[in-house]
Formats: C-alpha cells, structure tokens, sequence
C-alpha cells in the first residue's frame, strides 16, 4: 500500500471517459493528471471523449485572454505515456460540428454502440 | 469483496461525501473490505478539520474521522487536488512555508498514484460524485 508504481503484476483494464468541455471546470484537467500519473502502473489504458469532452482535442484552443492554463498540448504526448488507445464518439463529435480533422491527435472515431461494448469490457472506469 | 472508494466532490454542497460515507460503512458492516477512500477533485474539502457546521447538522469530515479510528480505514487527500484548494497537512505546511495546517484526523495527503493502485487491488472502484 505505498506509493509508487507498484501493480504487483496485475494488468486491468482501465478507461477513463471525458465528457466536459476542457475549461470552465476543472475536470478536464485534473481527469488528464490521473491519467498521465496512471501511465507509470502499465495497466491496459484507454481514454474515451464523448459528449462536450471532444472539445477537449480541438486544434487551435487559445486561453489566453481567459487566463486559463491551456493545457491541450499535452495531449499529443499521451503516445509518450504509452496512452495511445484514444477514442471519441462518433456522434458527439458530428453533433458538435467537428470532424477528425479538426482534433490535434490522432483517434479511433466509434458509435455509442461500439464505445458501450468498449466499456461493457472494462475493470475500471473513471469519467471526469 | 474489496471496494476503492472515490470521492469527487466537497461536503455538503453535493451529497456525494455522504453517499460515499453512507455506502462505506454499510459495506464495513457487512464484512467487505474498504480498502481506501481517496478525495479527488472538490473531494479533497472534506479533509479540512476546520470544518464547521451547524451543530443540528451531520459533521461530514467528522464522521470519516470517526468511521477511518474504528475501521482502521485508509482516507488519502490527493495531494495535487490539495495544494490547489488549500488542504495542508504538517509536512506540506513546512515543505512549501505555509503557517498553518488543517488535514482531519484520519486522513492523509499522498499521491494519484494511491488511486490507481486501488483501482488494482479493489475488486469494484465506486466513484460517488460528478
């Protein structure tokens, strides 16, 4: 029970799910702290933005005149962290006007359906 | 069964703190295991010992003290979370120069990585709060 990166060889299946836009409240970012602290146990991790969470990954955020930090840089180096199974919904994404294009990393774009069996298959699942 | 508890929320503007306490101890009564609580987000408010509500009305940090002294349970602060809200434990209080500190009895300040290891150990993580 100490801290540190200690798993003690189990390997879960862990999927965090963003669904608020990325400022305006915390979540986003704080949900984005856990998972790049996370990255040092190895679990089997995925991360899914539904609903206003895939504003979180749209190119071009600029906080400056809000004077919020803008931390959307640092997800393009989740694949650092070996955090590369990155998925949004389809139906959130075209609800919202966006397409793949205009996300700054690269995701599996799936259905409510498919992302529902996605997460039928999970140990943990925390949504921030 | 072995539970992680998460509480994401801060006291008494939600009632996740009181669900999550409320689920805790009936799972301690029924001989499961609670193997951590960990306050994340908003959550890390019910770790402050200067709470202090109506005395008609439930002490929320109180009662995690006192259900944490019966069952030996584990309450950790996220440290992260703590430092942007002002919970303060005595080593952090020195660390960063502050002239006070205000962490409950029971609880502790510690790492994310107290969460995700619970998240392993645990049979079922119950998150209580947005």
């Amino acid at each position: 029970m100490e801290e540190g990166g200690s798993s003690g060889g189990v390997t879960k299946k862990f999927m965090y799910i963003n669904r608020r836009a990325p400022y305006g409240t915390i979540y986003a970012l704080e949900g984005l702290e856990v998972v790049l602290i996370g990255a040092a146990f190895e679990q089997d991790v995925s991360m899914v933005f539904l609903d206003d969470g895939v504003f979180q990954l749209k190119k071009g955020q600029n906080t400056e005149e809000a004077e919020m930090k803008n931390f959307s840089p640092a997800y393009r180096a989740l694949a650092m962290y070996d955090v590369e199974k990155l998925y949004v919904e389809k139906e959130s994404m075209e609800q919202r006007g966006l397409t793949a294009d205009d996300l700054i990393v690269p995701v599996e774009i799936l259905s409510t359906s498919e992302l529902a069996d996605l997460m039928e298959q999970q140990d943990v699942i925390l949504e921030y | 069964m072995k539970f992680g508890i998460v509480v994401n929320e801060g006291p008494y503007t939600h009632e996740a703190s009181d669900t999550a306490y409320q689920f805790s101890k009936a799972a301690l009564e029924k001989g499961h295991e609670v193997l951590r609580v960990f306050f994340y987000h908003d959550g890390v408010n019910n770790g402050t010992r200067l709470t202090t509500p109506p005395q008609d009305d439930r002490h929320i940090t109180n009662r995690w003290s006192e259900l944490a002294e019966q069952h030996g349970l584990d309450l950790v602060v996220c440290i992260a979370a703590a430092q942007r809200r002002g919970i303060v434990d005595p080593d952090e209080a020195k660390r960063q120069g502050k002239d006070a500190n205000n962490i409950a009895s029971g609880f502790r300040i510690s790492g994310l990585g107290q969460l995700i290891e619970v998240g392993i150990q645990a049979d079922r993580l119950m998150v209580f709060g947005d």
